[in-house]
């Protein structure tokens, strides 16, 4: 009987996985894209001497190329790995995750792209302070910025330390050094532009790699995805193929829809990217590029996850991770072998690698140029003085990862995508939005705009099921829903509103209208 | 030359100006409200009726998978819709506009 139960409870796994264990594939894969991306930082450092080139790679980067670096910034490994590992163990949820993923960047496209790139030039706080007063405005937004850099970057530190450990066998600890310590060394050396170069080459390795998986599961099906989501029905019931319990209370599905779509747009790394580009038609097109190649992605996961779930099969899955992570690696062992897991396996790792980058180049970035010449040094700019700080504040923000990736070690991160997703959308989105199309905002109607939806996100989190019950086990949570987009969003935009009806602003309100030719018509942009 | 102050004003309080401005925000408002409706539309049926989308489309096939990818590409083909019209019909405007202040 014990035996019986013992066998039970051993990991039944029917397909032999090397999971786990060094394969030497994925490392020469892996060194191969190291080497390939540190020779561009190199290529790249000959090129960045000036801010304009360490931020915005010299404003040179064509539409097409910005519309794949910004996919690539974009598709995370929890994008890749998470989505269809969602689909694999619970089915057709998975996609009103990436349909909210995705539905955030027409919303970038017809409110923000070209007045972004209009009257920006390094960061998103440069919109919002543009015709408001500097000082507050960059302390409050940088505050935000650098939250909304925080929490992501800690949940792909970590993610990165967990997967790298499942995947190669390597040192949790040992994964976390080597991703902070390359990932700084593209930042700090090559700027925007190698940053922009990982982004590329890392969306292309991980599009083609999908759509390879994609075909290789499809053949199984004699390419007919009716008899895939005929066999998924079949074997797993046909509640799998339509929406379940996932969602169960309306206003929860509002609030996460709220915040992964409005989100999107107050993500610092990718507004950053709308200033590598010569001028607004080249953002309206990078937009339209990254739309159909996300969008193009989350398809694929979607048929990743069906089929990780029919080939692989739910309960392989769930046994080796139960959140359903290594969905995808498996099944690209089961279609391709030891070979293409290796290959899967290193583009999971470039991925991190690459996100990472962005994250922290954008963090360095609103530490140099909004805080220190802005704040610190009252708006005089020296250049060599600014790109000191950029890139000490870098090799800071590239320790801080490591640090935090290792004190966060073995914790549910989930809840901190979620967390920078709700920061982004209620500090960064609403202020940034109403800056660019609401005469009568004011400086103080931005800073308490700002502050209310940071601290409410924070707030509400904790006090949220996700933390209060899941992570503290507290029977029931003080506040109910578990994403708090719905009201800490409302919130920044009724206290921006209220703050600026109160007390108007008539410099910013005048400057609103002059500004109006570089908005709308390009003039005296950079 | 850069355009002096008056002819900045000039041109922000010029009808056709205006008229441009207007305009973009009315296309951007469409189509951003026509995005929010379908993805809201989208999640409130998931939350209040989520029998709707378990409807089969032939044998095994039910809506929400066709409804799910046509959300994905419909936001695609709106970029596209938003690109379209304004390398069509903004951009000339705004070089016109971009002319005139040059030509004064």
């Amino acid at each position: 009987m014990l035996l019986f139960t013992l066998f039970l409870q051993a990991p039944a796994l029917p397909v032999a996985s090397t999971l786990g264990t060094a394969n030497p594939v994925s490392m020469v894969m892996f060194f191969l894209f190291v080497a390939i991306t540190m020779y561009i930082t190199y290529w790249a450092a000959k090129k960045t001497k000036t801010g304009s080139e360490f931020y915005a790679a010299g404003r040179n980067i064509s539409g097409f190329q910005n519309g794949l670096a910004l996919a690539g910034d974009y598709m995370s490994a929890a994008s890749f790995l998470g989505i269809a590992g969602m689909v694999a163990t619970k089915g057709y949820d998975g996609l009103i995750y990436s349909i909210g993923f995705l539905v955030g960047w027409p919303l970038i496209m017809f409110l923000i792209a070209e007045p972004l790139r209009n009257l920006g030039k390094y960061t998103f706080a440069d919109v919002v302070a543009y015709r408001l007063q500097q000082r507050p405005i960059r302390i409050v937004s940088s505050v935000g910025s650098l939250l909304t850099i925080a929490f992501y970057l800690i949940a792909q530190m970590v993610g990165a330390g967990g997967l790298i450990k499942t995947l190669f066998g390597l040192q949790y600890e040992l994964a976390v050094v080597v991703v902070g310590t390359v990932m700084t060394g593209y930042v700090l050396f090559g700027g925007m532009l190698a940053t922009t170069w990982v982004q590329i080459i890392k969306a292309v390795l991980l599009l083609s790699g999908a759509t390879v998986l994609v075909i290789l599961s499809l053949a199984t099906f004699n390419f007919s995805p009716a008899s895939l989501f005929q066999a998924v029905s079949e074997k797993y019931g046909e509640a799998m193929l339509s929406p379940g319990g996932f969602i169960t209370n309306p206003f929860d599905a509002l609030s996460l829809g709220l915040a992964l779509m409005l989100g999107t747009a107050g993500l610092p790394h990718i507004l950053m990217r709308f200033y590598t580009v010569p001028d607004a038609k080249a953002a309206r097109k990078s937009v339209f590029v990254a739309t159909g190649f996300i969008g193009y992605f989350y398809i694929l996961t979607f048929f990743i996850g069906f089929s990780a779930m029919v080939l692989v099969g739910k309960p392989v899955i769930e046994s080796i991770d139960k959140g359903g992570n290594m969905a995808a690696l498996l099944l690209a062992e089961q279609t391709g072998g030891t070979a293409f897991l290796g290959f899967i396996a290193a583009v999971a790792f470039a991925t991190i690698l690459a996100v990472v980058a962005g994250l922290t180049l954008s963090g360095a970035s609103s530490i140099s140029h909004d805080l220190y010449v802005h704040v610190f040094k009252k708006g005089v700019s020296h250049e060599q003085g600014e790109m000191k700080v950029a890139k000490r504040a870098t090799i800071a923000l590239g320790i801080l990862s490591i640090v935090l990736g290792l004190v966060f070690k073995g914790q549910n991160v989930a809840f901190m995508v979620g967390l920078a997703f709700s920061i982004a959308a209620s500090a960064n989105f609403p202020a940034l939005l109403m800056s660019i199309i609401w005469r009568r905002f004011t400086t103080q109607g931005a800073v308490w705009s700002i502050a209310t939806g940071a601290f409410l996100s924070i707030v509400l989190i904790i006090l949220s099921p996700t933390i209060w019950v899941d992570l503290l086990h507290y029977p029931e949570a003080i506040f109910p829903l578990k994403n708090p987009a719905l009201v800490s969003m409302s919130a920044a935009f009724l206290v921006g509103i209220l703050v600026s009806l109160l007390k108007p602003e008539i410099a910013a309100a005048e400057k609103f209208e002059s500004e109006k030719l570089r908005t709308y018509l390009g003039i005296g942009a950079e | 030359m850069p355009p002096t102050h008056t002819h900045a004003t000039a041109v922000i309080e010029s009808p056709e100006f205006k008229r441009l401005v207007k305009k973009r925000w009315s296309v951007s408002i469409i189509l951003t409200v026509t995005i929010l409706v379908i993805y809201i539309g989208f999640l409130l049926v998931v939350a209040f009726d989520k029998n709707l989308l378990a409807v089969k489309l032939g044998n095994f096939i039910p809506w929400a998978l066709p409804v799910g990818f046509a959300i994905i590409v419909a936001a695609w083909l709106l970029t596209g819709i938003y690109v379209y019209w304004a390398n069509n019909s903004y951009d000339p405007e705004v070089q016109a506009l971009k002319n005139k202040i040059n030509a004064n």
